[in-house]
């Protein structure tokens, strides 16, 4: 099934690269098309036939709440999720098959492109949504505020996301994505490996939806820094808004190093630059050490927040206060630093020589530490707690199995000796896998869990929760515990078609485990679809696991204003201290509150940068002029727009807060 | 004052205060103004040292790729100090006019700040000149981005900062125009402040390739 390589260099003024020959020559993806096009055809046609594009627009897209950014930012995750989980089943099955001669389903070109999108998918259009989008509904919520410091800014950086999302998306049937896996290394992701459109998707994807990443990170600092409700000093933040915000200095601090050496290496390939090039003196290894100084931050970036959510579910679900709360605060920012001088044990085998090797060995080994400390205070919680085995805190408990063995396969990893037998091998697919999927995928279900009665007023639907719960634990250890061993027998990482018949009955369980996966993931679609059909017998109050922190003192879901009063915070777990002291809410007395109005600067300056994108990356010229020209030119003609604001009057307030009350109030007010 | 109400509550005489107490204890029931923009000079700084980082990302790769000459030019066939000198003069004054702007702002007077404000802009124009003369100069000797290493970074540290400088001018005129629809709104005070951050900030990093780049290149 080997593919002769195709002559790309057609150009033309008006279509720049874009031409004929950018369909991809393969059925599986004509497939997928179709399957895609007749989805968004039936999708679009109901959703007019059914009048909600008004709605989606005044109610959503244009929407600065952040509650209702938090809940978009889960979608595009869920999306993206399956998007990167249907590449990771095409892998499975390909390694499966792929044996005795046998080249599998796939090409080497399609083969190379799926692995890279899986990785890039999942890390910066699932997993990196998936935590953005916690953070924007919980920690307003959490602090007693009304929204986030910049709520404009804050849906921007939606669209600026999805704009990223939709790049990667459209490279799956025009034209091809990067074979370079998943941060394109260069001298193969350079201009005379990759001469296609491949490398350009992953680059201006990345580059748009990081843009989105940055300003939501200092968004979410200064919405923590600066609008904590009265008596909420540093200390008494809830631990999620602690990670929450230690991440978030963790993006800004990062992210802007993945910018540069994103734009370092479009200046090689549009413009014959020499950072990486292997002659003229460019050099390849610095690229590794760049991109490996904001990668590293970035794995920290998912799992802190991630530690956050396990720790407010570990205390609500054991009914204690969190043990060790002071030393949670310290571990989770003594990780924030480490995570900036570890980054070379990802090449240890580069050759910097034994004393930096060491150096960063050490400091890998070190980093766990402060994680151990952690996991000793989520047990210590849950000694002598009284455990409620609800689905979030099994999550929780599958987490804290699961993210111990990853994280010791991971000290493993951190010697160099041991490295440079394992680098690159199945063994490290495994141990990240154990720690990411162990982590924050087992963190993101935990999470949905919790709080989706806090967003929707019902809960999860708890028996096809258990079964997604128990078909994903299975699935995993079935689909990666095999991976430890190829990876110790010696199989690397991205490889097509074997040769040695014994390695295949490894990757048949571990293509089983994928399965097994699917159905999780299944279940837990239907667990959503369900819940929402039986969201009258699902119902809850405001307070629906007796949690401890703020959030849980409104009513589910929240009026647009968050808090009709703001609280007044005395201890740590406010929630929780309220209750305590029987506090009731004022039910009279209401204001006038300031709010941001909505506007559709966020998405049109999302769809123009999308369009900007895919000019840059097909190279037509003038489109790509006309656009940057028209993003610079919209956002300076918002800065004249000075009506943003509004007050919702205190009758309004009264109104709203008088059919709360109908519903089931919480158990304190 | 709250605290204490509390305080006496937790000492297990929570059912002894009256309920309205505890709920003025827990809720801030008198109107509060949040001044409007608190955040921005936070944020705006926040972005301005990931900026920075950006930058730091460009020294660090000057700082390994500046002697790969790769058999051609090096800086001390290239730089022409004195054309530097007077380029740097130009950035350092336009940061002087600049704070001048801000001066004449905190007092209210609309036209004087639109005035420096221009001032300042000349100067940065002038110093986005020389540079781009700079530039063609050198692309002219056959000494562009693409010959070397030491040449790709260079061009993509000093460009850099060049478009920095462009940005700030494009904003700079935006807010010009701003001040003479809205005048010196708080909002419009506070889009000055930002934009002097970053027009000193980029005075700073310029700090900085002068030295590094420039300086110690002719040693």
């Amino acid at each position: 099934m080997a593919i002769e390589a195709v002559d790309h260099s057609h150009w033309s003024p008006l279509l720049g690269r874009l031409w004929w020959d950018a369909i991809p020559p393969d059925p599986i993806v004509w497939a997928t098309f179709a399957g895609v096009m007749l989805g968004g055809i039936a999708l679009v046609a109901a959703l007019t036939y059914f009048r909600v594009w008004g709605y989606l627009w005044k109610e959503w897209f244009t929407s600065v709440d952040h509650k209702k950014i938090g809940i978009m930012y889960m979608v595009l995750g869920l999306i993206m999720f399956i998007r990167g989980f249907a590449d990771a089943i095409m892998m499975r099955l390909q390694q499966a098959l792929a044996f005795g001669g046998s080249e599998g389903y796939l090409n080497a070109h399609h083969f190379d492109q799926v692995f890279t999108a899986h990785g890039v998918i999942m890390i910066f259009f699932a997993a990196m949504p998936f935590v953005t989008g916690f953070m924007n509904y919980v920690v307003p919520l959490q602090i007693g505020a009304r929204d986030v410091s910049f709520p404009f800014l804050n849906n921007f950086s939606f669209w600026m996301t999805t704009s990223g999302a939709v790049l990667i998306m459209a490279s799956l049937f025009i034209g091809e994505f990067g074979q370079t896996g998943w941060l394109a290394y260069p001298p193969l992701s350079g201009i005379a490996y990759s001469p296609y459109v491949g490398v350009d998707y992953w680059i201006w994807s990345l580059q748009i939806a990081g843009v989105g990443t940055l300003l939501s990170g200092v968004n979410l600092i200064c919405t923590i820094v600066k609008m904590r409700a009265p008596g909420m000093n540093m200390m008494k933040m809830p631990i999620f808004t602690w990670t929450a915000l230690c991440t978030n200095i963790l993006i800004v601090a990062a992210f802007p190093v993945l910018t540069a050496v994103l734009t370092m290496l479009s200046m090689d390939r549009y413009l014959g630059f020499n950072f990486f090039t292997n002659d003229l003196g460019g050099s390849a290894m610095m690229y590794v050490n760049l991109i490996w100084i904001w990668g590293h931050p970035e794995v920290y970036i998912l799992i802190l927040p991630i530690f956050g959510v396990f720790s407010e579910i570990t205390a609500t679900f054991c009914g204690k206060r969190l043990f060790g709360y002071t030393s949670m605060v310290y571990a989770t920012m003594v990780i924030t630093i480490l995570s900036y001088i570890v980054w070379l044990h990802h090449f240890f085998t580069m050759g910097s020589g034994a004393s930096v090797n060491s150096f960063f060995g050490i400091t890998t080994m070190v980093i766990s530490i402060p994680t151990g400390a952690k996991l000793f205070n989520w047990l210590f919680t849950m000694y002598r707690g009284r455990i409620r085995f609800e689905l979030p805190m099994m999550w929780t408990v599958a987490f804290m199995v699961t993210f111990t063995i990853g994280g010791m396969t991971g000290v493993l990893l951190a010697v160099p000796p041991a490295d440079f037998v394992l680098h690159n091998s199945l063994f490290l697919i495994a141990h990240f896998h154990n720690v990411i999927i162990g982590g924050v995928v087992f963190g993101v279900f935990a999470g949905i869990n919790f709080w989706w009665p806090k967003a929707f007023g019902f809960k999860l639907h708890e028996g096809l929760g258990k079964i997604s719960f128990w078909c994903w634990v299975v699935g995993f250890y079935l689909a990666f515990m095999p991976l430890y061993v190829l990876g110790l027998m010696g199989v690397t990482r991205r490889m097509r078609v074997f040769d040695d018949p014994n390695l295949q009955i490894w990757f048949v369980v571990a293509a089983i485990g994928a399965a097994v996966i699917a159905a999780g993931i299944g279940a837990f679609v239907l667990q959503v679809a369900f819940s929402i059909w039986k969201r009258k017998e699902l119902a809850c109050d405001g307070d629906p696991w007796g949690g401890r922190t703020l959030e849980w003192s409104t009513t589910s879901p929240p009026p647009h204003y968050n808090f009709a009063f703001t609280p007044v915070i005395h201890d740590i777990d406010a929630w929780e201290d309220m209750k305590r002291c029987d506090v009731a809410a004022p039910k009279s007395g209401f204001l006038d509150i300031h709010m941001p109005k909505n506007t559709g600067t966020g998405i049109i300056l999302g769809g123009i940068a999308t369009v900007f994108g895919f000019a840059m990356i097909w190279q037509i010229w003038w489109l790509a002029a006309i656009t940057f020209v028209g993003m610079i030119g919209y956002s300076i003609a918002h800065t004249f727009n000075y009506n943003r604001d509004y007050y919702i009057p205190a009758d309004e307030v009264a109104e709203t807060e008088a059919a709360a009350h109908g519903q089931p109030l919480p158990a304190g007010a | 004052m709250t605290a204490t109400t509390r305080d006496t509550m937790t000492n297990s005489t929570a059912t002894a205060a009256s309920p309205e107490a505890r709920t003025a204890a827990f809720y801030e029931l008198e109107p509060h103004h949040h001044p409007e923009g608190a955040s921005t000079m936070l944020g705006f700084w926040i972005y301005l040292m990931s900026d920075c980082l950006i930058f730091a990302m460009l020294f660090a790769a000057y700082g390994v790729l500046g002697g790969n000459f790769a058999a051609g030019p090096g800086p001390k066939d290239l730089f022409e100090l004195p054309l530097i000198a007077v380029n740097t003069a130009m950035l350092l004054f336009s940061s002087i006019t600049y704070g001048f702007a801000m001066l004449v702002m905190e007092k209210g007077k609309v036209r004087a700040t639109q005035g420096w404000l221009l001032v300042t802009a000349v100067f940065g124009a002038s110093f986005l000149a020389i540079e781009l003369y700079e530039f063609s100069h050198l692309i002219h000797e056959g000494a562009g981005p693409w010959r070397s290493g030491f040449l790709t970074a260079f061009f993509s540290l000093v460009g850099t900062h060049g478009l920095h400088v462009t940005f700030g001018l494009i904003w700079l005129f935006t807010l010009v125009v701003q001040l003479s629809k809205k005048g010196l709104t708080p909002a419009n005070q506070r889009r000055l402040q930002c934009l002097s951050l970053f027009w000193h900030f980029l005075d700073v990093i310029w700090i900085g390739v002068f030295t590094f780049v420039y300086l110690m290149g002719m040693l």
